[in-house]
């Protein structure tokens, strides 16, 4: 293929608005802090009794949105893409929100049939 | 553009318009976008399979008392979520290295993509490794895919309080399954991405993004790369956590 393809998202961002190296280690870090979270729940406040399994796993599930959307955001770059991708991708995802709402509707009707 | 253009001409020039990029990305690196779409379906059919099948179960495997154990150490029990720890904190850490690449590519600064590249080849490795040793050891206790402890006693200690023992067979024959498919079909991923890693990074090498002027291919498969991470990230909450 041309190389003139290939150089066209490269060089100067038009908005200027890039990962850099000290960008990029700040998201580890929440990363990490997240995790570091997760981790405290689980170990720490979920055996000890201070916090139940009803509580903690939405909690669980939230944070780990939180981590998709750092990764997704910033460390692929869709964050600063145009806004047409974004929604090109973002939007299929609802499929997936109907399955998740169909299934789990209906596990709660296999339940009666175990 | 000067003010005797006519009106077609200036429908022309909207982005939507054709002979434009309006999504402003690279033929391959749009694709690798619509590719991990796809993949993103598939891991979340699996899971919310896995999600279906556990809600509709009166008892489920303990993720606390399944893995509790450190392999390559003397720890056998009362450590969870220390292994699974170590290896969210390597694909993590792999990740990183991975943009570091990629940032660095934008420098067109080879030897700094090179070495960044290596880092994250040697984390999928090591991750790789660490997944080895889980499964070895879950393989160890009986489980298999379609096989758990036949001993009762030993299954028994996999669940929290007394469930009665069909619902514990069945729900360990669930669990088997789909944990082993589910991680092995991430596995399969991570392998895969470091297969293409030390593709790229032998052009690297060889100096075919630096005659081309450009490291967008560092991008494409840090695109990859950064999606089995986030694939990890669900399985890490819905196989040890919940």
């Amino acid at each position: 293929m041309s190389s003139e393809h290939t150089e066209l998202h490269h060089g100067d961002h038009d908005h200027g608005d890039t990962m850099t190296r000290g960008r990029i280690w700040k998201i580890f870090f929440i990363l990490l802090a997240i995790t570091c979270i997760e981790f405290f729940i689980a170990l720490y406040m979920v055996p000890k009794g201070h916090m139940g399994l009803n509580i903690a796993n939405p909690i669980y599930i939230i944070l780990t949105l939180l981590k998709a959307f750092y990764i997704v955001a910033y460390f692929m770059h869709l964050k600063f893409e145009k806004a047409g991708l974004v929604y090109s991708i973002l939007v299929p995802i609802l499929f997936i929100i109907g399955l998740i709402l169909v299934l789990t509707n209906e596990s709660h009707h296999w339940i009666t049939l175990r | 553009m000067s003010a005797t253009v006519s009106q077609i001409d200036e429908l022309k020039s909207t982005p939507w318009s054709g002979g434009q990029s309006p999504f402003k990305v690279e033929y391959g690196k749009m694709m690798m976008w619509f590719f991990l779409l796809s993949d993103a379906f598939t891991f979340s059919s699996l899971l919310i399979a896995y999600g279906a099948l556990r809600f509709s179960a009166s008892t489920w495997p303990a993720a606390d008392k399944v893995f509790q154990s450190v392999p390559l150490t003397s720890i056998e029990h009362g450590a969870p979520l220390v292994f699974v720890g170590i290896m969210t904190f390597i694909l993590i850490m792999s990740s990183v290295t991975m943009v570091l690449a990629v940032e660095a590519g934008h420098r067109n600064a080879k030897k700094e993509v090179l070495g960044w590249m290596v880092a994250t080849i040697i984390g999928g490795f090591m991750f790789l490794g660490c997944q080895a040793l889980e499964w070895t050891h879950l393989h160890h206790e009986g489980f298999w895919w379609s096989s758990i402890p036949t001993n009762l006693e030993t299954l028994k200690e996999f669940f929290n309080g007394e469930p009665a023992v069909a619902a514990q067979q069945v729900t360990a024959h669930q669990f088997a399954n789909l944990f082993f498919t589910i991680t092995g079909f991430h596995g399969f991923h991570v392998f895969s991405g470091v297969i293409i890693n030390i593709i790229i990074t032998i052009n690297v090498l060889v100096g075919t993004y630096e005659k081309r002027g450009s490291y967008l291919m560092i991008e494409k498969v840090g695109l990859y790369w950064h999606f089995v991470d986030l694939v990890w990230v669900f399985v890490f909450t819905f196989f040890y956590l919940v």
